[in-house]
């Protein structure tokens, strides 16, 4: 078995995990169970790009959208109380829409694939291979000088972004009691708790007179 | 074709063993040297009848764990319940494989190991959420929901921490990361004296990220019971176990590596005196240094957990998102300026 054969049954093995969750995501009837299949898509999707050697791309998948945005997600779902036959109701009606999403993607896709090949005659062998770093070294150079203004307006788009998401979200309640945190951290243990200082005291000799009830 | 069997499979399933097998020891120890640091900060004994010191305790638990019943408890999701153990393990377990031991032993030194890393230990957070969800028991959800949250509020933190090693270091490969600690001022080459604060984040983080004390609320058994494993059982009550101290040892080792020089020694470069092998590694650095740097850092969590009460909720993601990731914001700019004007950093 050469090297070059297992890679491609690596591939087909990723590929075809990768088709069966993404259709295991619209088929289960279990919500949570779709997103975990959902998860598994981007996992596999993320082993088919280490194959290709695009690590950075690869794991950064991982950390984004498995480690993040899908737990998030499943969050959630798992709070949802969906009805989940009701759900299944609009299956045939939304098919052709569906269909012709599916297929609009798939021009698209195969475009996309035959630009790309056009490229490839024109601009060469994979830059980073050519330049003798890694793809991760190189994608981070070509981001920070090359095309660092659209890297930092992609950063401001974001952060834009994410101020609006909290700006239209956050609600201050008047009738609510809120705690400050700084007043809470501040406090001085003096003001709250008084340490009386005592002699020690011996327990009274028995005598004859009987004891009363004891303290509760 | 058996050539190729042998260097393809059978010598990286050897080498994986030889990490997987010592670490699951350590963490039996791990648990004992825990139960006997706290009976000691409590003024008890801890374990003490099973074996010479109850060295053996740790293992009588595991005994007792495994001939014990696993409880699957009625409409819970049968799958989940059993994957979500093993979906915790195995990102605790895999994040080993960059892990340098030293400047040779390395099972994978791949060039991307930090980023592996993180994925990695954010991969971990679904076996505690699925555990929780699966179970079908409030306690769980509620453990499982809190867990979640801090997780990824923490994991921010902990990358941002990253940011300033890798702005210093100037690479991603952890062996690149110890070597760029090398130098001849002992212990000052170090990354903790330039990253100070974040230093301490990374710690703090990695505790939190662990769910460990003082941040343990996802099993704060004086609220909701244990948390997310309360239903489970046996042997996969001890996976969970397992998978939490494996990611302690995880990181205080990358604590080490990281901010303290790995493998380093904190006498190098004052010493020069050509001895024996078995000497010399005082002041040249060896694995011993990074197994003596971890052990210190693995003795704090235990510490923390005898000494610090627990936080309580929103004070934990007060500090994660209000004080810890600005610090390390902040942070990223001083290290981008230490490394412009060539203070620190290769």
């Amino acid at each position: 078995m050469n090297p070059q054969l297992f890679q491609i049954i690596c591939f087909y093995g990723f590929g075809f995990v990768t088709v069966a969750a993404a259709l295991a995501v619209i088929t289960l009837r279990n919500t949570v169970h779709a997103v975990l299949a959902l998860v598994l898509t981007f996992f596999s999707t993320a082993c088919l790009w280490m194959l290709a050697e695009a690590e950075f791309l690869a794991l950064a998948l991982i950390v984004v959208y498995v480690g993040a945005v899908m737990v998030l997600f499943l969050f959630v779902v798992m709070m949802l109380d969906i009805d989940q036959e009701k759900m299944r109701e609009g299956f045939v009606k939304f098919l052709p829409a569906g269909l012709i999403v599916a297929v609009v993607m798939l021009v698209e896709m195969l475009g996309l694939i035959g630009v790309r090949a056009m490229h490839a005659q024109l601009m060469g062998a994979d830059p980073a291979a050519a330049a003798g770093v890694s793809n991760t070294a190189w994608l981070g150079r070509a981001l920070y000088t090359q095309y660092l203004l659209p890297f930092e307006i992609a950063a401001l788009i974001l952060t834009v972004g994410v101020v609006a998401a909290v700006a239209l979200t956050l609600r201050q309640r008047t009738d609510a009691r809120h705690e400050s945190a700084s007043q809470q951290v501040s406090v001085n243990p003096r003001d709250r708790v008084r340490i009386v200082k005592m002699a020690a005291e011996r327990p009274a000799e028995p005598s004859s007179v009987p004891p009363q009830e004891s303290q509760p | 074709m058996a050539d190729l069997l042998i260097h393809q499979l059978l010598i990286p399933v050897a080498y994986i063993v030889a990490i997987v097998l010592p670490l699951v020891i350590a963490v039996a120890m791990f648990v004992y040297w825990e139960r006997k640091i706290i009976g000691w900060m409590h003024v008890r004994l801890g374990p003490n009848t099973i074996g010479p010191w109850g060295l053996l305790q740790a293992f009588a638990d595991v005994v007792k764990l495994l001939i014990k019943e696993v409880i699957l408890p009625t409409n819970a999701n049968r799958f989940l319940y059993y994957m979500a153990p093993l979906l915790a393990l195995i990102p605790a377990l895999a994040a080993w494989a960059v892990v340098p031991f030293s400047s040779r032993m390395v099972l994978s030194n791949a060039n991307a190991g930090v980023l592996y890393l993180l994925a990695m230990t954010s991969l971990g957070v679904y076996g505690i959420i699925l555990a929780g969800w699966s179970s079908n028991s409030r306690y769980a959800l509620l453990g499982a929901m809190r867990s979640a949250a801090q997780v990824i509020s923490y994991e921010l933190a902990m990358g941002l921490c990253l940011v300033c090693v890798l702005v210093l270091a100037g690479s991603l490969n952890l062996s690149d990361i110890v070597n760029a600690q090398a130098g001849s001022k002992g212990f000052l080459d170090w990354f903790w004296l330039p990253l100070l604060p974040v230093f301490v984040i990374y710690f703090i983080a990695g505790v939190a990220e662990t769910n460990r004390a003082p941040f343990d609320v996802a099993e704060g058994e004086s609220e909701i019971v244990a948390g997310f494993h309360v239903e489970y059982s046996g042997s996969a009550f001890a996976i969970f176990f397992l998978a939490e101290y494996a990611n302690m040892i995880l990181v205080s080792f990358l604590a080490s590596i990281l901010f303290m020089g790995g493998w380093l020694s904190p006498l190098q470069g004052w010493i020069h005196i050509d001895a024996p092998g078995w000497i010399n590694w005082i002041w040249t650095g060896g694995f011993i240094w990074l197994f003596i740097k971890a052990f210190v850092f693995a003795f704090m969590f235990l510490w923390f957990r005898a000494t610090f009460p627990r936080y309580r909720y929103d004070q934990i993601m007060r500090l994660g998102w209000k004080v810890l990731i600005p610090i390390g914001i902040v942070w990223v700019l001083v290290a981008g300026c230490m490394k412009y004007f060539g203070i620190v950093g290769v």
